[in-house]
């Protein structure tokens, strides 16, 4: 499998709000995300964590400030995105082969030619065997696997995941986390991944940026100095647990996290 | 298969208790026919009845097809334009309440006598189920689904045709398995307003010599003829979204 070079993005002095009158979801942002650089974004739910991974994606227009991909303001989808949101969204009527093709579908691309890096994903998310199985035949945490294959089976610059793993179970939102990791590890895609988790926030980030509740602010951004392959015991580590305690003091001081009622 | 068995059976068990209380209680024949003598009148002209059940099947699917075509059509233009959602859309569902048998003698002289009102009037009845249901389906996609289409660059035509119409299948086919009835329905009425032929013609001269055999011989062709339609329909629909939830065991499962 090989790569295309991963992409840059620079968010600045972003703000969003939904109408004249409406929610202010970001109050102002300002992030520089490296190639390769894998950044875990956290926060409360609503605090406008998805909404900067949508202004990122150009699903939603910035109130003000700018986010661009490659130096190339972002005006709608740039070309080689990944996305997976937290429901898998993937297509019913499509068994697993051909929802993993629908990229190339929509881009008129050559179906032939993205096989072999369709069954490369396959097999590494342990699909193999699965690729006529219809969606409606497969597990939570499986089909999670394929709306992930499909984000990248176009081999993407940027891949953009919103709580991708926010509706499973725990046993197996720690083995996505893993093979996520494993995935990442090989081909070093940007990845902006949003989160509320703190412990797997730590664990996939190369930095993890905290935000405020709504209206959304940076709160702190943290470099996690963690070798990789990260193993999951590493959540047991007393420098993962330095970063975990620092975050919950940030969650703390907002008011997010009361000891005593 | 056992459910299709145990119809029968019933359907069979309720011929026989008719026949046998026509029988006990003496009802004339003009009143209440004895499923026998249905059945008899029916064999005695099979090709004549079949002939103008024909004729009533070409109305009904003439129209019933012309209110697929038409009211995806009109499905896919209210879904795609917020001003024809608030104008059509809502004039079609206000309308929808209009009794439409009424205006059927209206089509005869706008259309004259040949098959166009008989048509005109099947679709008319059929299509209000399809744009609804249709409209209905084009809209169910999850806004996760959209966004996806979105970010892989998926112009409005592209998603209309691999996102919307695959998701609006299964609400479009509940639309049909009504409307198909219904077309049913105004074949029959465009035949009693005017018509030389078809199985409404059949019912209404056959009504007008007191021949009540004739009329529940004519009733029961277009008995078969409905099941038959919404079978057909059914059958398409196992075929077309073999993946939907409704479907579900037919999947192979390897």
């Amino acid at each position: 499998m090989k790569a295309r070079p991963a992409a840059s993005i620079e968010v600045s002095r972003l703000r969003k709000q939904f109408g004249a009158q409406g929610v202010l979801a970001i109050e102002e942002a300002s992030l520089s995300i490296a190639p390769g650089e894998f950044v875990s974004v956290l926060g409360p739910s609503g605090c406008g964590k998805s909404t900067l991974l949508r202004c990122i994606a150009g699903l939603e227009v910035p109130s003000s400030g700018s986010v661009t991909v490659n130096g190339a303001p972002v005006d709608g989808p740039p070309e080689r995105l990944g996305m997976v949101f937290q429901r898998d969204a993937l297509l019913d009527w499509r068994n697993v082969a051909d929802n993993l093709m629908l990229p190339i579908d929509f881009r008129h691309g050559d179906r032939a030619a993205a096989q072999s890096r369709a069954a490369a994903l396959l097999a590494l998310t342990g699909l193999k065997g699965f690729e006529n199985a219809y969606p409606a035949q497969l597990s939570g945490g499986m089909r999670q696997r394929v709306a992930i294959c499909r984000a990248l089976v176009d081999d993407p610059v940027l891949l953009l995941m919103d709580e991708p793993f926010g509706a499973l179970d725990a046993l197996t939102r720690d083995q996505m986390n893993v093979e996520l990791q494993k995935m990442w590890l090989a081909e070093h895609k940007t990845v902006v991944f949003v989160t509320h988790s703190i412990s797997e926030a730590i664990f996939l980030g190369d930095r993890v940026v905290v935000f405020t509740p709504r209206p959304g602010r940076i709160a702190d951004v943290i470099q996690v100095e963690l070798p990789r392959p990260r193993r999951l015991a590493v959540r047991g580590s007393e420098r993962f647990n330095g970063y975990a305690s620092h975050i919950r003091t940030l969650f703390e001081g907002m008011g997010l996290l009361k000891e005593e009622a | 298969m056992r459910g299709n068995l145990t119809a029968a059976g019933v359907l069979v068990a309720l011929f026989l208790l008719w026949e046998a209380a026509v029988r006990a209680f003496h009802v004339k024949p003009i009143v209440l026919p004895p499923p026998s003598a249905i059945f008899v009148e029916f064999f005695s002209a099979p090709v004549w009845y079949l002939r103008h059940a024909w004729y009533t099947l070409l109305m009904t699917v003439g129209g019933f097809a012309l209110a697929v075509v038409v009211g995806v059509a009109l499905a896919v233009l209210i879904v795609e334009s917020r001003l024809l959602e608030k104008s059509i859309y809502a004039l079609i569902v206000g309308l929808n309440s209009v009794p439409k048998v009424a205006v059927a003698p209206l089509f005869v002289i706008w259309l004259g006598t040949d098959a166009e009102p008989k048509i005109a009037i099947a679709f008319l009845i059929a299509v209000f189920a399809i744009v609804i249901d249709a409209v209905l389906g084009l809209k169910s996609v999850p806004p996760d689904i959209l966004d996806l289409a979105r970010s892989m660059r998926g112009g409005r035509l592209a998603t209309l045709w691999r996102i919307r119409f695959p998701c609006a299948l299964p609400s479009l086919f509940a639309g049909m398995k009504v409307a198909i009835g219904l077309a049913l329905v105004g074949a029959i009425v465009g035949e009693f307003v005017s018509s030389q032929r078809g199985l409404g013609y059949v019912i209404l001269s056959a009504q007008g010599m007191f021949d009540t055999a004739r009329v529940f011989a004519a009733i029961l062709v277009l008995a078969v003829m409905g099941v038959a339609l919404f079978w057909l329909i059914a059958l398409l629909e196992r075929l077309a979204i073999p993946w939907h939830a409704s479907q579900k065991e037919h999947v192979s499962t390897h």
